[in-house]
């Protein structure tokens, strides 16, 4: 648990999340329209998107599919029986002047997320529900001085919306949620988790409260989008409101934004000026019924999630679980690790993804689809290692030429002629070199001198530039040191 | 050409398939038509030049031997339902100049069948009304209004808010017409003009491209003026769409083929409640004679009970507003219709509603609105939610004793522009015997049963199980030749 140290002692900060994740689909929740991102202003809006007269909502079937994945995926409760509802307000990007959403009974009920902390350590946090609904289409306002111009591309476009227990207690804690609720999505396939494109974003409900004391009144922060603005909204609302308290206060619940700019949350809306939303089961649609075969059918195509990617890593490779963290937080750094280390020292493939080229990669700013050195390569690499053409050191220099050509590891030691020498003849001849070019250094080893064997090491391998095979050296140099 | 005016819907068929005359002699006739009854105000747009252009097509497609069920038969479209390229205005100032892209799915079946376009007619602004006197074109006024044309003693009401489809299908301007009832609004207008109407089971017709009032309760049906042609016209309009989710995938039935003129056995529930106190003497008379018509063919009257049926007109005011609320919120200005501009959204949105709604319209967003609020839901909506369950159980249990259920369509007949005007609950009152079977989803028709003491038509009600509409007709045509109303509006094309 961390707390705030405040004026009057530590304070607690409670955090629930409202994730609205866009559903991977072809098509709109309740139209054929599509979904591509970046197209043509009102290029892809249907009838029913710009809610004409007469027009009415077909319920798409694979996005319910999408969501019933989903709520697989985050092991929750699947309401065979769940009912759609106008949200009813007004607004220019809203045609139809209510949104299609699901208010009491959502397709998916309670569920979790184990969050993979910094510190090896697990949280698990409860998933309240998870509903499907329509997004709003967009007001262009820097498009005309007096007009506002409307994009109704998205209108009717599937989201889910994920809701929190409340239940974290820092911005830390938000962040894995929200990085862990990603990873899921993007293993189930059921939303692209892209931030920046805002296809994930995320309402905070962020309160304050004395250790063991009852639930603080709390703000709702709208539609941040990065995990970074999460939790910096975080930090900044969670001091806010303390200050506020301990300046002898009370906070107002509101709803309000953080300044992307100015770094600070802003009031959009008090209590008082909330909607009054009207909620109604649309009686364009009929309540939503699933059959429990369908619901075990798509349970059958589930793939292998991170939770128990990470045990299995754990248990199956040795990994330490710092290491399956990272390795299984994407599925494609998973994929690529699993095929490096098949048939390999697992370790020794963790080490080197999670090390060299994630290190490499993160550098470049590459994502691991991107990678110059392919899996088989980096595969090649490790071989040349285990079987002692190469020592680990040469490795290293090896990759970088790899990273940087993408060249095959063995071509690059060929070309370079960075093969480690094992010939015990040629090893001896460059110990027998660097013990008559020291003579003074050898007979101050032999009076006691111990520590001067690194330094014989480091001539031999400078003088063989560093292709001899390090165990050889060490042993013959032990011999002949002994005289 | 009168008399092909006159003729009804299966008399068409027969005279076109024997070439006694063409499509496009009997579209002319009807163009004509609905000229000659322009004094009613029962047409918004007149569409002669796509009759006459539909009609050549009708008769090519006979020639060539593939003549549709509804092959050459022009109608009138109730104009709620969206038709590609022809103005489409809910008889609402906010649709101005809306020309949909899009053909609804009922008017597209009635194309597919071989039908023609006479136009759009009017109705009570976004079919909200029970009198055709909402609408932003003008009242319609019915052709047995007595009195010279134009210059009545008395202007009676069609009815609503199918208004416009009953007067030209009663004045003789179309062989039917489209109408759609939420809460009466096919029934009433039949009852009143003294022609034929049904509104089928709730999902038979597709409400896709029909302007949305009220969606759990809206259905489409046709106007006609006998019993089989509102027959052959449903055949056409009926059928499972993908595009509307409440649409119900079943198959169409051969409506025609079901009035057989057989009751013998059938069960009639009389339901008690439906005697209303201050019922006018005349509307229990009819009702009773309707029930002797019935017995007299072999059917059993039953006595019934449907123990929340006054709850059904305050269910059906809590229920339809809220719906209607939230279903006319898109008309703001923004993308298509009326736009009023001004300094900011809310501005548009003040200006263009206020100016582009009309009274009643405003009246019920403002009832949807209030009965949807916060702190009023649960004592209004969702109690209005529960009792609409409990009419459904009360029908569902009365069908276990009866097959099909008899009552008065209207308290009474027309009555005159003006009339009841100043109170609203007075004209919703007109809804007291339709509104529990729209509420319920149930099928009903109303049927003319005779001519009151005003020389006014009288309709009785038809209710029948879900799907059942073979028996409503069935049932209805007996009544129908038993009635054998020969009076005709003092005013026809």
């Amino acid at each position: 648990m961390s707390y705030i140290q405040g004026e009057t002692g530590d304070w607690e900060i409670v955090i629930g999340l409202e994730v609205h994740a866009q559903v991977i689909s072809n098509a709109k929740l309740f139209s054929g329209a599509a979904t591509a991102f970046g197209a043509e202003p009102n290029s892809q809006v249907s009838f029913v998107d710009a809610a004409f007269p007469g027009m009415l909502p077909v319920i798409n079937e694979h996005c319910i599919e999408q969501a019933v994945r989903t709520g697989l995926g985050l092991k929750a409760q699947i309401n065979l029986h769940s009912v759609f509802d106008r949200k009813n307000y007004f607004y220019a990007d809203l045609p139809q002047g209510y949104q299609i959403s699901q208010y009491l009974q959502p397709i998916v009920g309670k569920g979790e997320i184990v969050l993979d902390l910094p510190d090896g350590s697990s949280r698990t946090v409860g998933v309240t529900r998870l509903h499907l609904e329509q997004d709003a289409g967009k007001s262009l306002h820097d498009q005309h001085p007096a007009k506002t111009y409307i994009d109704l591309n998205r209108s009717g476009v599937a989201l889910m919306e994920i809701v929190s227990e409340p239940d974290m207690r820092s911005a830390e804690e938000a962040g894995a949620y929200v990085r862990k609720l990603r990873s899921i999505l993007r293993y189930l396939g059921t939303c692209d988790g892209n931030m920046e494109e805002g296809s994930m974003r995320c309402d905070v409900n962020v309160s304050v409260r004395k250790p063991g004391e009852p639930f603080g009144t709390r703000c709702e922060i709208k539609n941040v989008n990065s995990i970074r603005f999460v939790m910096q909204a975080i930090e900044y609302e969670a001091r806010r409101q303390i200050e506020i308290i301990e300046e002898g206060g009370k906070i107002d619940q509101e709803t309000r934004l953080w300044d992307t700019t100015k770094f600070v949350t802003r009031s959009m809306r008090s209590k008082e000026e909330a909607h009054d939303y009207r909620y109604f089961p649309d009686p364009d649609l009929l309540p939503l019924e699933l059959e429990p075969e369908w619901v075990e059918d798509i349970k059958k195509t589930l793939p292998e999630l991170p939770d128990d990617k990470k045990a299995r890593f754990i248990s199956e490779y040795k990994l330490s679980p710092y290491d399956a963290n990272v390795l299984v937080s994407e599925k494609a750094r998973a994929d690529f690790y699993e095929a490096v280390a098949k048939g390999r020292d697992p370790k020794l493939a963790a080490n080197w993804v999670t090390g060299e080229l994630f290190g490499y990669l993160n550098k470049a700013g590459k994502e691991i689809e991107e990678s110059p050195v392919s899996a088989e390569n980096l595969g090649g690499l490790i071989d040349l290692i285990a079987d002692n053409t190469i020592s680990g050191r040469i490795a290293k220099e090896v990759f970088e030429a790899m990273f940087e050509t993408g060249e095959k590891a063995a071509d690059i030691v060929e070309k370079k002629g960075l093969r480690q020498v094992t010939d015990t003849g040629a090893i001896e001849a460059s110990i027998d070199a660097v013990l008559a070019a020291n003579a003074d250094k050898v007979a101050e080893f032999r009076s006691g001198k111990d520590k001067l064997f690194g330094f014989f090491v480091g001539q031999v391998m400078k003088a063989t530039q560093g292709k001899a095979n390090p165990a050889l050296v060490n042993e013959i140099l032990t011999t002949k040191l002994k005289g | 050409m009168a008399e092909l005016t006159h003729l009804t819907m299966a008399g068409a068929l027969d005279g076109l398939a024997k070439k006694e005359f063409t499509a496009v002699e009997l579209a002319e006739a009807h163009v004509k038509a609905v000229e000659t009854i322009r004094p009613l105000n029962a047409f918004i747009t007149e569409t002669p030049d796509k009759a006459l252009e539909m009609a050549k097509a009708s008769d090519a497609r006979r020639a060539k031997g593939e003549a549709g069920p509804m092959e050459g038969l022009p109608i009138a479209v109730k104009d709620l339902f969206c038709t590609k390229g022809v103005l489409t205005t809910a008889a609402s100032h906010i649709l101005d100049g809306f020309k949909p892209e899009y053909e609804s799915t009922v008017t597209s079946n009635l194309w597919r069948d071989g039908a023609v376009m006479l136009g759009k007619v009017n109705l009570d602004e976004f079919a909200m009304g029970s009198a055709n006197i909402t609408s932003h074109h003008g009242n319609v006024i019915s052709p047995w209004s007595p009195g010279e044309v134009g210059n009545w003693s008395r202007q009676l009401v069609p009815g609503g808010s199918s208004g416009g489809s009953a007067a030209a299908v009663a004045a003789r301007a179309a062989l039917g017409a489209t109408g759609t009832d939420t809460g009466g609004s096919i029934r009433q207008p039949a009852a009143f003009t003294g022609i034929v109407g049904i509104k089928p089971t709730y999902g038979r017709c597709s409400r896709w491209g029909v302007v949305a009032f009220a969606s759990s309760l809206d259905q489409a049906g046709p106007m006609t003026r006998t019993v089989e042609d509102a027959a052959i016209m449903l055949r056409s309009m009926c059928g499972f769409d993908p595009k509307d989710s409440t649409s119900v995938d079943m198959p169409v039935p051969d409506f025609r083929a079901a009035l057989t003129g057989d009751i013998r056995g059938l069960r009639v529930g009389i339901p008690k409640e439906y005697r209303v106190e201050g019922m006018p003497a005349e509307i229990a008379a009819i009702w009773d004679q309707g029930i002797e018509w019935l017995k007299a063919a072999g059917a059993e009257p039953v006595e019934i009970s449907l123990p929340h049926t006054k709850y059904a007109l305050a269910t059906y005011y809590i229920v339809a507003p809220a719906e209607a609320s939230s279903n006319l919120a898109r008309y703001d200005g923004v993308r298509f219709g009326l736009r009023v501009e001004g300094g900011s959204l809310k501005d548009l949105y003040e200006n263009t509603r206020g100016a582009g709604f009309g009274k009643e319209v405003r009246r019920r967003i403002l009832i949807g609105t209030y009965v949807l609020s916060a702190g009023y839901y649960d004592a209004y909506y969702n109690k209005a939610r529960q009792v609409r369950t409990r009419i459904k159980w009360d029908f569902d249990e009365a069908f276990q004793r009866c097959d099909v259920i008899l009552t008065p369509t209207a308290p009474s007949t027309a009555f005159a522009i003006g009339e009841k005007m100043d109170d609203p609950i007075q004209m919703y009152l007109n809804d007291v015997f339709t509104v529990p079977a729209s509420l319920a989803g149930l099928p009903g028709m109303s049927v003319p049963a005779g001519i009151g003491s005003d020389g006014l038509p009288l309709g009785l009600q038809l209710l029948g199980r879900p799907f059942d509409e073979e028996t409503v007709l069935r049932v209805g045509q007996v009544i129908e030749k038993a009635a054998a109303v020969t009076a005709t509006p003092p005013f026809m094309a």
